[in-house]
């Protein structure tokens, strides 16, 4: 059995022929660099997809959908019902510096619900049934010399769990929040994120979760003036993953990073979608998500969207994603989509591929006097290690290399 | 002193069609200081010859023996003949994803001499040696072969024999795809890698362009996978001149008869 692997063209909201459209919707107004229109389908901008606080509006999920049509769902109808958290399905701590946590937020209690209304399903649902939200404010000018971390420990799988967190970095604050989550539980976690102007904030979201849970999350980001923000998503654990980071800004001047690093078993579904809405003028986005892949139905999913919109004058833009398949039996799909309304930009590229560590890398790396077992960890650590050096954060670094290698050698064995 | 030893090699691949003999009873030995050229049309098994000493899967030793100093290479691992000091500059190297030049360079030494080199001395080598092969400084940062044309990979796989000095070098139509200029390049690397007088050179080439520049001290013609002609350096000049035809029409058979039998 080979590696199946799918690389879906980029779908830019522009028809190759002007005026026409596949599925007769309505004209979407683009001006594209046509050398990068690689004449494909149309579908309705991305900047169109619901969202909303009221359950009942979203149905629950076929996987005939456009944003679950890659995912098991039907395996996933305890984290879709409308349902409370079992009663001590996981356990929350928070450390931080004294003053940090603000206690918590009602629904419709500002600023939840100003960045993050619910996309899909699963978070709607986890917003629905979290009566109060924890609120941690990074205080402005603030420079904590630590992270500060939200653990999430699931007490068992199939518990189900619901989180909504909401997160302000203050302005012209320095910071790093790590959100850690493992154990076992079906958990639907939302992270809401303000990030003050000229504020730099690093959201580190580590999935460590143990083989059984099930794992469904939107993590909303609305950046401020000036500020830098950057969110990098760690999975390694559970049995299905799927996270979606977005980010939208509230002044010019600023930079988001969307970041992912993943590996993936046998059986492991690992999804991450990102979505940049540049709607200001003048900021800067950079995604990249870099993913391994090893054993029977292994499965990667990335879809990357980035929308230019026509008042976004100045903008600078790019994602990525590489997958490195290391077995046969796997499959990685990753979908760039580029939707550009302004021509008037700095610059919007997209890049995607994915690649297999086959015999003849085998070969070549062990005849260079390389054991087979180095050679499997050289190219592994080599290629994830783009996203693990963004971490900075000594420790956490180590200990997700550590257990990188760990899934290295959970394949050899 | 070391001696590599091939004895009545047979060697055969799996295809669709069955099982296909490509070498049939090949045998060469190779001391310190030799330079064996090996020489003959395409498909004759040359390239067979070369990844079979190296240890590529795909080949099955069906008879024979390959042995260095006495031991036994088939017996080993690909990572062990390598560590052993067999080197083989392949015809088609491989990209590697995810792993740096220096990584990797680094890594390969580490294994092969058992320890790693002195970090100081090991820049400034692999700097020196960069200089001399004119490979940009910057391909250190980029991954291994990634990206390179077809006349980088060939100088980056002698930079590696430079480095890893292996008691033995199979270049595998390394002058292949290359200009004049990237040619005597690489020529220059493998000589300078032979000046030493540790190393032992089998040079495995359709064209005799390269041999201009790396002297050989025997030359074997290759025909059908078995050696059909031996001689000095001034076989490959007849072969210049007359090319392959007359061992591959007609009295081609009974050459090579004559040959294995002798």
């Amino acid at each position: 059995m080979t590696a199946e692997i799918t690389t879906e063209k980029a779908r830019i909201g522009a028809p190759s022929i002007a005026g026409f459209t596949e599925e007769g919707e309505g004209l979407v107004s683009a001006k594209v660099d046509h050398s990068h229109n690689h004449g494909l389908t149309v579908m309705s901008s991305r900047a169109e997809r619901l969202t909303s606080f009221d359950v009942a509006d979203f149905a629950l999920p076929t996987g005939r959908e456009e944003e679950w049509r890659f995912t098991p769902v039907r395996g996933l109808a305890n984290l879709f019902s409308d349902a409370a958290t079992d009663g001590d399905a996981a356990a929350f701590t928070v450390e931080a510096p004294e003053g940090y946590v603000r206690g918590s937020l009602a629904q419709g209690a500002a600023p939840r619900g100003t960045v993050l209304t619910p996309a899909d399903r699963a978070a709607v649902v986890a917003s629905a049934n979290t009566a109060e939200a924890l609120h941690v404010v990074i205080p402005a000018d603030a420079e904590p010399a630590e992270p500060v971390r939200i653990l999430v420990d699931g007490a068992g799988a199939g518990r189900r769990s619901n989180a909504h967190f909401v997160l302000e970095a203050g302005a012209n604050s320095r910071s790093v929040v790590i959100v850690e989550h493992t154990g076992a539980a079906d958990h639907n976690g939302n992270l809401e994120v303000i990030v003050g102007d000229g504020a730099h904030l690093t959201v580190i979201s580590v999935q460590l979760w143990e083989d059984d849970a099930r794992h469904l999350g939107q993590h909303d980001a609305q950046v401020g003036k000036d500020a830098v923000y950057k969110h990098i998503a760690v999975s390694l654990g559970g049995s299905v993953v799927r996270l979606n980071s977005n980010v939208r800004f509230s002044g010019e001047g600023a930079e988001a990073e969307l970041l992912g690093l993943y590996f993936a078993d046998a059986g492991q579904h690992l999804e991450h979608r990102s979505f940049v809405d540049h709607n200001v003028a003048n900021c800067k986005s950079n995604v990249l998500y870099k993913g391994a892949l090893q054993g029977k139905n292994a499965h990667t999913v990335w879809v990357g969207d980035v929308l230019i919109q026509k008042q976004a004058l100045g903008t600078d833009s790019y994602e990525k994603n590489q997958n490195l398949v290391l077995t046969d039996g796997c499959r990685a799909d990753s979908v760039p989509n580029l939707e550009i309304e302004t021509g008037l930009i700095e610059g919007a590229g997209h890049a995607s591929s994915t690649g297999r560590f086959d015999d003849e890398h085998l070969f070549y790396l062990m005849a260079r006097g390389i054991p087979e077992d180095v050679a499997r960890r050289l190219v592994v650590r080599g290629f994830l290690n783009e996203i693990l050096q963004q971490i900075k954060v000594p420790a956490l670094e180590e200990r997700l290399t550590e257990e990188v290698e760990r899934e290295l050698a959970a394949n050899e064995n | 002193m070391s001696t590599l030893e091939i004895k009545d090699l047979h060697v055969s691949i799996d295809t669709e069609q069955g099982t296909k003999e490509i070498l049939k009873g090949v045998s060469l030995t190779i001391r310190t200081g030799e330079t064996h050229a090996i020489m003959g049309p395409n498909g004759s098994g040359k390239s067979t010859l070369a990844s079979t000493i190296a240890g590529h899967p795909r080949y099955n030793v069906t008879g024979g023996t390959i042995t260095l100093d006495g031991e036994d290479v088939l017996a080993m691992s690909v990572d062990e003949r390598a560590r052993a000091g067999v080197f083989l500059a392949m015809q088609y190297p491989v990209e590697v994803p995810g792993v740096t030049m220096t990584n990797f360079l680094r890594t390969a030494k580490t294994a092969i001499d058992g320890e790693a080199p002195k970090l100081r001395t090991w820049t400034k080598d692999v700097k020196d040696a960069m200089q001399q092969l004119r490979i940009d400084a910057d391909f250190a940062q980029r991954n291994v072969n990634e990206g390179f044309s077809g006349g980088e990979k060939k100088r980056v796989e002698i930079l590696q024999l430079e480095l890893f000095k292996p008691k033995f070098a199979v270049l595998d139509e390394t002058d292949s795809g290359l200009d004049v200029d990237a040619l005597k390049v690489v020529s220059e690397g493998v000589n300078r890698a032979h000046a030493t007088g540790n190393m032992g050179t089998l040079l495995i080439t359709h064209y005799t362009r390269i041999l201009r520049y790396i002297k050989p001290d025997f030359v074997h013609v290759f025909v059908n996978g078995q050696v059909v002609e031996e001689g000095g350096p001034e076989l490959a000049d007849r072969l210049e001149e007359e090319g392959y035809d007359r061992y591959v029409a007609g009295t081609g058979s009974a050459t090579a008869a004559a040959a294995a039998q002798a």
